[in-house]
């Protein structure tokens, strides 16, 4: 049960920090129809989030609800990938953060269809949808910006350098990952490597951005270990809770 | 960004025969412009298909020749079908 709740945890913490993240443009996009689209998307995330967040606690059961966990859990507890928690920076960034972690998404969520946990496999489908088109959106908005201006070119160039040691932490198995791909609930992670780079390949190609070397992966996320930036969320994230412990609308 | 063309953006709902305006957006081409309408205009189910046409390729009437654009129908109360029955079972009307 302990690895069941950590492997479900991983994809509603992703979906949450991840969306928390889109949604701190609300009212700061470049335009506001930008400004609607980051927000929707975000939404969507949320709403993965309080799914998969509803049915953590009832597996877990004991008074739990969906809240104690974005609400009432420390830093280290949070199993997110460190990219969904990297900074928005500029426009550029916010895209290449969110291109990168769609190409994975897309290909985990088909995946997860097909897990053993019925209700898991219902949540993944429904998911499956609203990611096919953020990874339009983020996907044109790469090739807009690569195959822009010049000053477009390079600020996304530089996006996509900084940004790629944090791309494929995603394939890095967990105890959580094993655990669910033997008990047939979780994903093979390995089968997705390819089809996520290759659709990310045919994208910066499009888009006439280089394709940085791989090289060093950081990783940690699944385990509780996060850069300094999730911190900042959290404290923003949880300050109402924390300041003012079990308050309600 | 200043630059990107206006675009008119029109949306059938469910049960709609037709496509109703319901605003305006701005997006640099009509692929962007499909992309944000979906996002602006139909995040709360209102529709089921988008036409955007950039605002240019519309012509609209004058507002200074209203009275002779409109104003001569006022009195054709004849050319209403108000004078037939409509039999059951004809829908769409």
């Amino acid at each position: 049960m302990e690895l069941k709740i950590k492997y479900l945890l991983q994809i509603a913490d992703n979906a949450m920090i991840i969306g928390h993240r889109l949604s701190e443009w609300c009212g700061h996009g470049p335009i506001l129809e930008q400004d609607i689209a980051m927000t929707n998307i975000a939404l969507d995330h949320l709403g993965l989030a309080r799914n998969l967040y509803q049915y953590c606690a009832r597996l877990e059961g004991g008074g739990k609800t969906e809240d104690d966990y974005p609400y009432k859990r420390d830093v280290r507890k949070w199993r997110n990938l460190l990219l969904c928690e990297q900074d928005n920076g500029d426009f550029g960034k916010t895209i290449t953060r969110q291109f990168l972690y769609d190409t994975f998404n897309l290909q985990f969520l088909t995946a997860l269809q097909d897990s053993h946990d019925e209700h898991l496999a219902a949540i993944a489908a429904k998911s499956l949808k609203e990611t096919t088109y953020h990874l339009q959106y983020s996907g044109d908005w790469m090739i807009r910006l690569g195959d822009g201006t010049e000053e477009s070119h390079d600020r996304i160039q530089k996006s996509v350098n900084d940004l790629w040691m944090y791309a494929d932490e995603s394939f890095l198995e967990s105890e959580a990952d094993r655990w669910a791909l033997n008990e047939k609930i979780g994903v093979d992670l390995n089968a997705l490597k390819l089809p996520t780079q290759n659709n990310r390949t045919e994208i910066l190609k499009e888009a006439t951005l280089q394709i940085p070397e791989s090289g060093w992966t950081q990783q940690g996320g699944k385990e509780g270990k996060h850069s300094e930036q999730l911190g900042y969320i959290l404290s923003d994230l949880q300050f109402l809770q924390r300041a003012y412990p079990n308050s309600v609308w | 960004m200043k630059n990107w063309p206006l675009w008119e953006i029109f949306v059938r709902s469910k049960q709609g025969l037709s496509h109703k305006h319901v605003g305006s957006l701005h997006a640099a081409d009509a692929e962007m412009a499909m992309q944000n309408a979906r996002d602006v205009y139909t995040r709360r189910m209102e529709g089921v298909s988008i036409w955007v046409v950039e605002s240019v390729h519309v012509t609209a009437s004058d507002p200074d020749e209203k009275e002779s654009m409109f104003d001569p129908a006022n009195d054709k109360v004849y050319r209403h079908p108000t004078f037939y029955d409509v039999p059951d079972g004809v829908t769409h009307i």
